[in-house]
């Protein structure tokens, strides 16, 4: 594929009839307005944030580009220390990556540089983590909710194991697990011995 | 002079007209509508700027339904994500579990058997049907034409009962396998397909009749939520609502998978990109799925249905019992999964709501390392301010309707 990408430092890689091209950083909002205006790739179509933990950069941010002349997709790459979090935003050349950079902010905390309203999208205003870095839990974590003065309470981790809907060999059938056969909680306290 | 004259009045008139507009304007209110609201179709949460019933801004707000779907998928291995996708966008669940199945079969590169292609592309099509026939249905209902609701669910009856014939599940159907499918499909399944492609047109013909030409349906539509193609594309629209808007792009016919380039089918492109035009796309697509099930029937091969590969595929029940190698390979692959070839995949379907994308990065072994879905309906939503400015809140509704976002996809 001719996309004139030396002057960006990019590197192209080709795996599986798919294109990948790695960039420096700072390189990443000339590299996609030449993209987009030079080589026709008018349309973003998915921007992913990859935590490789334990690996430098930990962070990725991979963004898929699609150009309706060329008749293919393309991936851009960009690395992201844990220890600066950030990245230029490309809303204004793509008006659909404000919420792909919501979500990836959302999920692994990449702060993406004059974002027009950078804020948590799939969890709640104040939610003090991000739920897809390697690091959090699968369970999830205790959290207060979003009105939690107005009486809405906490998020709580789920339960692993002997909760009412984790089965396991040698336990209860479903049946008896299932928590609204009982009318009253003394009741299922009682069975449940 | 004369005319000078009737200029002057001309002008009079219109500072008139713009002094009551002036007057007309007033405080701006802030209204929430949703989660739980009939027509946000599942639990959309829209904040509305609003000047009297006039939309000043739309602020979408998601999330309501999110499950962490791609953490889950991170500590699973590539079969038990299967009922997953079930959950994304759950109105079309063979579909997505067919767009799942390739992405996954791409990243450790190997194609599967004629039959089972054909069954998938039954499976997507089907499913294209079942969720434009619920989409229409729906957006009859939200403009008050509450009849094509009954006539549409009629039609989707009888796809869950085929879905239920060829995997046992009305609903959540995970039916593929990587590398294949759960089962061949039963005998009684092509002659009930048959049955249903001859019944289906005259439906389709009805709801054609009551809505296509009704006068209420496209005063509520026409010029309603327009979507111009060069913001559609800068949106990242794509489906039906891409389509609507005047863009030829489709992935079946552009990218051609699963053995989509053996079918003759035609794209319906809208030409002005409002509300009427996204629903002549839908109402067309399912003529098309028509065809295209016509001739998947018609030449439906024989022979195999999974991908000849022992250490994907799950061996025949008969042979783990009574054979030594297949007793392994069926105890490696319940237990620690299959194991995938480091290495990243983009692989995208066509979707009955849009592009569905599955973005995979693998480190090697039996779970996946990063697991992104672009789902459409995320995407598609980001619209809606675009298309509801200047509109009524009826309006509104129209528009949703319109898009026919799956929040269970939206939010993941």
């Amino acid at each position: 594929m001719q996309l004139n990408l030396e002057q960006f430092g990019g590197t192209l890689s080709e795996a599986r009839g798919e294109t990948t091209i790695r960039l420096p950083r700072e390189k990443l909002l000339d590299a996609c307005r030449h993209l987009k205006n030079e080589c026709g790739f008018v349309m973003l179509t998915d921007i992913a944030g990859v935590d490789n933990y334990s690996e430098h950069p930990r962070f990725e941010v991979v963004y898929h580009l699609y150009s309706f002349t060329r008749r293919c997709w393309l991936r851009l790459k960009v690395g992201v220390p844990e220890d600066d979090l950030e990245v230029d935003s490309v809303t204004h050349l793509w008006r659909t990556a404000d919420w792909h950079e919501r979500e990836a902010f959302d999920m692994y905390g990449i702060r993406f540089r004059n974002h027009p309203d950078l804020k948590r999208i799939l969890m709640w205003d104040g939610y003090p983590y991000y739920p897809l870095r390697k690091d959090f839990p699968l369970a999830g974590m205790d959290a207060e909710l979003r009105d939690a003065e107005a009486g809405a309470g906490k998020a709580e981790a789920a339960p692993m194991h002997g909760g009412p809907f984790v089965a396991g060999p040698g336990e209860r059938p479903s049946s008896r697990r299932e928590p609204r056969q009982y009318d009253t909680t003394a009741e299922q306290q009682e069975k449940l011995k | 002079m004369a005319t000078q004259h009737e200029i002057e009045l001309m002008d009079s008139a219109a500072r008139a007209q713009q002094a009551t507009e002036d007057a007309l304007r007033g405080e701006r209110m802030i209204i929430n509508m949703g989660p739980s609201h009939p027509s946000t179709h599942g639990v959309l949460r829209l904040v509305l700027e609003l000047d009297g019933e006039e939309i000043v801004n739309v602020w979408p707000d998601v999330g309501y339904l999110h499950r962490g779907d791609e953490k889950i998928a991170e500590n699973m291995t590539w079969t038990q994500f299967i009922p997953y996708t079930d959950r994304l966008d759950y109105l079309a669940p063979l579909a997505n579990n067919v767009a799942y199945a390739y992405a996954v079969e791409k990243l450790i590169g190997i194609t599967v058997p004629p039959r089972c292609q054909y069954i998938r592309v039954i499976c997507s099509e089907l499913a294209r049907i079942s969720s434009h026939l619920l989409g229409i249905g729906c957006f009859g209902m939200d403009v008050g034409a509450l009849t094509i609701f009954l006539y549409t669910f009629k039609e989707r009856e009888k796809i869950h009962d085929m879905c239920e014939c060829i995997c046992g599940a009305r609903f959540t159907t995970s039916y593929t396998r990587i590398g294949g499918l759960a089962n061949d499909m039963p005998p009684e399944f092509l002659p009930m397909l048959r049955k249903f492609l001859q019944e289906l047109p005259a439906t389709i013909d009805e709801v054609d009749k009551l809505l296509t030409r009704n006068k209420i349906f496209t005063e509520r539509t026409r010029g309603i939520g327009i979507l111009k193609k060069e913001d559609a594309i800068n949106l990242g629209v794509t489906g039906p609502n891409l389509r609507g808007s005047g863009v030829e792009w489709d992935i079946r016919k552009a990218h051609p998978y699963g053995g989509y380039e053996n079918f003759e089918f035609e794209v319906p492109v809208g030409t002005v990109g409002d509300c009427y035009d996204r629903y002549l796309c839908r109402m067309e697509e399912m003529r098309q799925s028509i065809r295209i099930l016509q001739q998947a029937v018609d030449k439906m091969p024989g022979g195999e249905w999974n991908a000849p590969e022992a250490k994907i595929v799950l061996p025949e029940k008969k042979a783990v019992l009574t054979k030594m190698e297949e007793l392994i390979h069926h105890f490696i692959n319940v237990t620690q999964g299959i194991n995938v070839p480091p290495g990243e995949v983009y692989f995208s379907a066509e979707n009955p709501k849009g592009e569905l994308g599955f973005y995979i990065v693998s480190k090697g072994g039996g779970t996946p390392h990063r697991l992104k879905i672009r789902a459409p309906s995320f995407v598609n939503l980001q619209a809606v301010p675009l298309m509801a400015k200047g509109h009524m809140i009826a309006d509104l509704v129209a528009i949703l309707a319109s898009i026919d976002f799956v929040m269970g996809e939206c939010d993941r």
